[in-house]
């Protein structure tokens, strides 16, 4: 599956409302101690090799707004303790909200029934890679301004002001919202591992309407926000994090206000531009744009559990297959490309410390100069590749689901040659700037695909030529990524991600970004989505 | 932990009101108990088991309402949740689009609890599954599925004396044979109330077919096509209908029901005059919930008939403000069909193209509903009513509503599941000209 972020109605929205001072009450690590060691002798009592146990503390603040209305705020607890397990060979879980010892354990008695009763349907018995234990550590997100303090006041005068500014700037309707979310997790196992993490995660967007009345027509223009594993400090804008294009482009910081009235304004833009004649052209992508091809095309298709086959049910399988990457020359792309894979990365959705099975994160290359080099893995994974080690990449989205692999930050090299916008589209002759996700949709083996976008911009002759509209782009993974035409340098390089991408059965939603400079790509081909009904 | 009946229910819930200080009290409460297990190279890769229970109170002063919640049960805490919401009420901005509690209902009991799946065990998830991987070993092909199950008990209360309660059961199954050399991809999706329903050997014998049958697929050029969609195909088109049949929205102008100047297509034909669509809690092939969240009764309702949009969804809010009955948003839907079977369907077409299933779903423009995604395990050719040789799948782009205009035939219908909202509906195979598909797919 995809990114479900860029659709307001796939927000999930995870837990159970509880008051905001309540979400600053912090959880005694002593006691999560206590309440994992119950686990994991049930655990081992009852026959486990392996055990691990999350105690998940996941708070949620949304806060909701439509033109001068306040529609909603919720704060959000899901608090509760998962425990996997191995016996005879074979993984089983269970998972409780009830805190007590005798709850817990019988969690961890049910996870053993579960595996045991599942072993005879093992082919080979799970095979971990080896994980020294890390004893009692701790890991904190970087954030400058935690945003669950932040009065809900000054969220709703913040939404307010941004809808009334796109309303002044023309929108007939707007949305916006603040998402927040902290995932205060502890995870221990039988390695001898207690780690105690705090994550942070923000995402402000907004959803613009613009409406001919004479016509009947409506167009769109999302927010050019990011989600980012920051603190409200995200919000704080300063002159030198904004990038002046055909409208204002964010790194790091976000100006709302001014997006939407940007928005506002390229709302009724779209209403009067050109509708795009079909045919190849070169794009020019900006990173809010380019974030979401990388995260369907490179992100998932690398993703090791697909490549063998226990994602075939439901997200599917990959062309990446493991002869790809053993010939040890597959040209994912040309080699202009290069693609890291990392979970360090400061202000990402996917930094944390520690992975959900106790690997300590880090950064690898999964494309160099082209060439499909490595992939992403998890404990029960990494002898596969003959790893002695698991990269890190083990996730589960509450403390009621089973973790498994999860894409880590997956981004594209900025060009190592001094670059900028204007010097790419001054190559283009025929071509369009896209800015801003929009639709999206990729094959189960990630080959075919097709994005939309929020703001097109028609290139003639290396220079902007007015916005057009009804712009969709389809191709294939390994042609695209080959048709790359150079990018910009360092200075361009910003991060998009995707707040709930989903996966697995059943599903689960994962955060994560995705960087770049503004690529270009040569001869891909446009469709026109204009249709009558 | 089993989950509370009727009466114990309302008696938590009773204790909970007399706690109440607000204008306005309600209370939710929610259960359920999950199963799954899921497989995938012929061997089980995870399995678990849930237990959550939640109890929501909101209380209101005027426009000003404050929600909160909590998972434990004693009077201690339940008066706990019941202060917490107050305050919260009390610090809240005013909503202007509150428009308060609803006041009793009557409710028709919903047929959508069935013991038997509410009691499966692992043995029989593990039972299940075992089923559909011998089917995998005698066909040589490469299964990957999942079993779901679950009970769950909703019951709501609020101070202008409403009372709700119901309990539901459902499993869910789905499986993708592969063949060994992954030239070949099938698939099979069931749902229902009742788990002595569930056939996951026939499901995974269906899957492993199509598997064969769709191996070494020819490449055929993008274009407009005759097609017969399977149930599964037809409803993550169709769904996308059901999904935005809300009032506000198209009053607002910004719905594919909405007209220039301001009104809307409501009671104008839109479809085919073959099509019926309604909803029915009550249908014995797929009760659902005879409430909605809110406290809403569900009822028996057309959406589309004879073509014409008949009736749209409304919040209570924009019902009030419009003057007209607040129609809650349906849990499921089903099409009326017609007699023929899939494979007269097949027999009665000179060319075309059988999809069987649709991935990928997403919407392009909401202004006419196009949507595009691309066809997946198992596509094939039609000519002079057999199916000829497997084809490579391929991106469409099509809006449901054109598709309903090009109707050829309906067939019988039948329950099936949509594999992207994971919903049951009764939906027929439908025949359509001139689908149209835009690209190429290499994917298997």
């Amino acid at each position: 599956m995809g990114a479900a972020a860029t659709m307001l109605p796939a927000i999930p929205i995870v837990g159970s409302p509880i008051s905001p001072e309540r979400a600053l009450e912090a959880v005694d690590p002593a006691m999560k101690k206590r309440l994992a060691d119950v686990a994991l002798n049930a655990g081992r009592s009852r026959g486990a090799t392996y055990v691990d146990v999350r105690i998940g503390r996941y708070l949620n603040q949304f806060v909701v707004t439509r033109e001068e209305k306040v529609q909603n705020i919720v704060n959000t607890e899901s608090f509760g303790l998962g425990v996997r397990v191995i016996a005879n060979g074979s993984w089983g879980f269970a998972a409780t909200d009830k805190l007590d010892n005798d709850s817990v354990a019988k969690a961890a008695e049910a996870a053993v029934a579960i595996a045991k009763e599942n072993s005879r349907l093992q082919t080979k018995p799970v095979q971990l890679a080896p994980q020294k234990g890390h004893g009692e550590v701790s890991w904190k997100a970087p954030i400058a301004k935690n945003a669950f303090e932040v009065p809900i006041k000054e969220k709703v005068d913040l939404l307010l002001n941004v809808n009334s500014e796109a309303m002044k700037a023309g929108a007939n309707y707007i949305t916006s919202l603040l998402f927040l979310v902290n995932e205060q997790k502890y995870f221990a196992s039988t390695d001898g591992s207690y780690i105690d993490q705090d994550i942070h995660r923000i995402w402000p967007a907004f959803f613009i309407t613009k409406i001919d009345a004479a016509s009947g027509k409506f167009e769109t223009r999302n927010s050019l926000s990011a989600p980012m594993g920051m603190g409200y400090e995200y919000l704080d804008w300063r002159p030198q994090d904004k990038i002046n294009s055909v409208t204002t482009l964010y790194k790091g910081r976000y100006d709302m206000l001014e997006d939407a009235k940007a928005g506002g304004r390229q709302a009724g833009e779209k209403i009067t531009a050109k509708s795009v004649d079909a045919g190849k052209y070169d794009l020019v992508l900006d990173p809010s744009h380019l974030w979401l091809t990388i995260h369907e095309s490179v992100g998932h298709p690398t993703e090791l559990d697909r490549v063998l086959g226990y994602e075939a049910n439901f997200a599917g399988t990959s062309f990446l297959t493991l002869d790809k990457w053993q010939s040890k020359k597959f040209n994912f792309g040309n080699n202009l490309v290069n693609i890291v894979a990392d979970k360090t990365q400061v202000g990402s959705l996917g930094a944390v410390g520690y992975d959900d099975e106790g690997v300590q994160c880090g950064k690898w290359d999964l494309i160099k100069d082209g060439v499909l080099v490595n992939y992403q893995t998890i404990r029960d994974q990494a002898h596969i590749l003959g790893l002695n080690a698991s990269q890190g990449c083990c996730y589960a989205d509450n403390w009621s689901s089973v973790q498994f692999q999860r894409m880590p930050n997956v981004s594209l090299q900025p060009g190592k040659e001094k670059k900028s916008v204007d010097d790419l589209i001054k190559g283009v002759e025929k071509g369009i700037y896209i800015v801003g996700d929009g639709s999206f949709s990729i094959d189960q083996q990630r080959y075919n695909f097709q994005f939309g976008g929020q703001l097109f911009y028609e290139i003639k002759n290396g220079k902007i030529d007015g916005m057009l509209k009804d712009v969709a782009y389809q191709s294939n993974t390994q042609e695209f990524w080959n048709a790359c035409g150079g990018m910009a340098d360092e200075s361009d390089y910003r991060l998009g991600g995707a707040f709930g991408d989903g996966k697995g059965q059943p599903p689960q939603s994962n955060a994560v970004s995705h960087g770049s400079s503004t690529t270009r790509f040569n001869g891909v081909n446009v469709i026109n989505t204009a249709r009558k009904i | 932990m089993a989950l509370l009946t009727k009466d114990e229910a309302y008696a938590l819930m009773k204790k909970v009101l007399s706690y109440s200080k607000a204008e306005e009290c309600e209370v939710n409460l929610n259960s359920s108990e999950n199963g799954n297990i899921r497989y995938a190279i012929n061997s089980v890769s995870t399995s678990g088991k849930t237990f959550s229970s939640t109890l929501v109170v909101q209380s209101s002063y005027g426009k000003k309402m404050g929600v909160a919640t909590i998972n434990e049960f004693d009077d201690a805490s339940l008066e706990k949740v019941v202060r917490r919401s107050e305050e919260l009420a009390q610090l809240a901005p005013e909503n202007p689009e509150y428009v308060g509690v609803l006041g009793p209902q009557t409710y028709k009991e919903a047929k959508t609890f069935i013991p038997a799946t509410a009691a499966v065990t692992p043995k029989q998830r593990a039972d299940m599954v075992e089923q559909s991987l011998a089917v995998a070993k005698k066909s040589n092909a490469i299964a990957a599925g999942f079993l779901e199950d679950s009970a769950y008990m909703a019951a709501m209360m609020n101070s202008k004396g409403l009372m709700a309660y119901n309990t539901g059961t459902n499993v869910n199954f789905s499986v993708t044979m592969r063949t060994q050399d992954a030239k070949g991809s099938g698939y099979a999706i069931r749902g229902f109330n009742d788990v002595t329903k569930m056939d996951t050997k026939l499901a995974s014998e269906i899957a492993a077919e199509k598997a064969v049958k769709s191996a070494t697929a020819k490449a055929i050029e993008p274009g407009k096509y005759t097609v017969i969609l399977e149930p599964a195909a037809a409803a993550v088109l169709l769904e996308n209908i059901f999904f935005n049949l809300d009032a506000r929205s198209a009053d607002e102008g910004r719905s594919f029901l909405s007209k220039p100047g301001g009104t809307t297509k409501l009671g104008e034909k839109l479809v085919d005059e073959r099509v019926n669509i309604y909803s029915d809690p009550m249908h014995p092939d797929m009760p659902t919930s005879t409430w909605n969240g809110d406290g809403r009764p569900q009822e028996k309702i057309s959406w589309i008939e004879k073509g014409v949009i008949k009736n749209l969804t409304y919040s209570r809010y924009w019902a009030e403000k419009k003057g007209v009955k607040a129609i809650p948003g349906p849990d499921s839907a089903i099409m009326e069909g017609g007699t023929k079977t899939l494979e007269e369907l097949i027999a009665g077409t000179k060319k075309g193209i059988l999809v069987t299933k649709l991935w990928y779903i997403r919407s392009v423009d909401p202004q006419s509903l196009l949507l595009t995604g691309l066809t997946r395990d198992g596509t094939f050719y039609i000519e002079n009513g057999k199916i000829q040789y497997p084809i490579k799948n391929f991106r469409f782009n099509e809006s449901p509503i054109i598709m309903l205009n090009n109707l050829e035939e309906i067939g019988k219908v039948e329950r099936t599941v949509s594999t992207e909202s994971n919903n049951n509906y009764l939906i027929p195979p439908l025949k359509v000209r001139d689908f149209t598909f835009s690209s190429l797919s290499d994917a298997v």
